[in-house]
């Protein structure tokens, strides 16, 4: 039976993860994921999981065991943040080319320097051009669900993606909410059997994984990462409906709120969604027709969704929790992207916030929103920072 | 050579046929082509010796020629014949 419980975001992904029973997990501890692995470990070391867990000596160490491991068939998972995920970085394109269904928890965290270990989404956003599949989560439930649903959409024969679930550091990981788990037979069957095609250890028919392509296949075998991320559009909606059936909790590719009769809508990304629900309910006892959404499959980028969201509205505000220097924030020009096939594109707004762990409050969203509202906005606003 | 369409690849560039490295025409790179002057040649094997790509074909003791598949024409047996019977020529 479900059973609600007080967890905080790691350990809700290391009870998902227990609950899955993997083949193999290997990680390095780094602030803010570490809670992760470390309960992992603990469920490993009581047998609670059949887990084959492997202390490594870095990140590269960490990611290249799991991409070699899911090659070999097993299903595989770890987690990492900010400096890890850049450590890891050499790694990430090669795990994605090798169309590894591995699945890695980022807990989002600024990236150094200066040094700063508090929640921003600079880690993930400077590893998208990875071909990994990426997920985001607004609070510790979404972190716990998109842990289960992920690798159904990686492991997906049409797909083949590593895939990311993100949830906010320090905001999620650490933060104790109240959170429905689900029974561990339902997530079991819901998970299914791994299925990997042409594993390594298949010694009946040998294969070689990690080749080298000259331009004449590198560039084909690029183009068939999109037709897989196009495929993971429709599996990873496939997957939210089938999952809603076991938990009654309906996810979908962009989330909305309040948006159908809205003039104004807010984008933005992770647990800063919830804020902005309550900035929007704000502004609509002032009688202004404003609304949200979240892109939830980051990769795949939602375009059509995105635009069909966007349709007739007078403006879109793009809260962006980094920062492309001497650009915009990262979701910004992807956003405006989204939009230029409407007829009539929408005003649209770049709002930076929440740098380096730096407050993202109601308030601040409030007023940030006003002025565009009014007429007063700028292209690019840089929200709270000190002049 | 044939190139696979995007239907036919295994994804990942997994290669699922062992083996297939044969099928590699790297002679396609090629821009000279290795001539042997069988007047000059006293079959010492230096050139089967170095050749990189097992590109000299020898038989029954004697210098017959080059196998081109796979000779990118290094020029390596030209540099390497004591007797200078072998020459680069442009193809």
């Amino acid at each position: 039976m479900p059973q609600d419980i007080a967890i905080n975001g790691d350990n809700a992904i290391a009870l998902a993860w227990k609950q899955i029973d993997p083949d193999v997990c290997a990680a390095y501890p780094i602030t803010p994921q570490t809670i992760i692995v470390e309960k992992f470990a603990e469920y490993v070391a009581n047998a609670e999981v059949t887990t084959e867990f492997v202390c490594v000596e870095s990140e590269h160490s960490a990611l290249t065991l799991c991409t070699s491991s899911a090659s070999a068939g097993a299903r595989t998972f770890t987690a990492t943040a900010s400096q890890g995920l850049a450590y890891m970085w050499e790694m990430l394109p090669i795990t994605a080319a090798m169309r590894v269904p591995l699945i890695m928890a980022v807990a989002n965290r600024a990236v150094s320097g200066p040094i700063n270990i508090n929640n921003d989404h600079g880690d993930a956003m400077a590893a998208r051009d990875c071909g990994w599949l990426m997920l985001f989560s607004e609070n510790v439930q979404e972190a716990y669900d998109m842990s289960i649903i992920a690798p159904r959409i990686a492991e997906h024969h049409e797909v083949q993606l590593p895939c990311m679930v993100n949830l906010d550091g320090f905001v999620l990981t650490h933060a104790i909410e109240r959170m429905t788990m689900l029974d561990t037979q339902a997530v079991k069957e819901f998970v299914g059997e791994h299925k990997p095609l042409y594993p390594l250890l298949d010694t009946k028919h040998p294969v070689s994984h990690g080749n080298m392509d000259g331009p004449d296949y590198y560039y084909p075998h690029k183009y068939q990462s999109v037709l897989a991320m196009q495929k993971a559009l429709e599996v990873s909606q496939e997957v939210f409906d089938e999952f809603a059936k076991i938990s009654g909790r309906q996810y979908k590719l962009v989330e909305e709120y309040r948006c159908d009769d809205a003039e104004y809508v807010a984008v933005v990304l992770g647990s800063s969604f919830g804020t902005m629900k309550a900035t929007v309910d704000l502004l609509r006892d002032k009688g202004i027709k404003i609304g949200c959404a979240m892109p939830r499959v980051y990769r795949p980028w939602p375009a059509e969704a995105l635009a069909k969201m966007m349709a007739g509205k007078k403006a879109v505000v793009v809260f962006d929790k980094h920062l492309s220097i001497g650009s915009y924030g990262p979701m910004f020009p992807e956003i405006v992207a989204a939009a230029s096939d409407l007829d009539k594109l929408p005003k649209m707004y770049n709002v930076i916030y929440g740098l380096g762990g730096a407050d993202a409050t109601v308030a601040g969203f409030e007023k940030s929103l006003k002025a565009v509202v009014d007429g007063k906005a700028e292209k690019i606003h840089y929200l709270g920072v000190r002049l | 050579m044939v190139m696979a369409s995007i239907s036919d690849l295994v994804v990942g560039g997994r290669i699922v046929k062992p083996g297939n490295s044969q099928q590699f025409n790297t002679g396609d790179w090629r821009t000279y082509v290795p001539v042997v002057d069988q007047d000059k040649c006293i079959d010492c094997m230096s050139c089967w010796i170095y050749c990189p790509d097992d590109s000299i074909v020898f038989r029954e003791g004697h210098m017959s020629g080059f196998k081109l598949t796979h000779c990118k024409g290094c020029g390596i047996c030209s540099k390497v014949c004591p007797k200078d019977a072998i020459t680069m020529r442009e193809e």
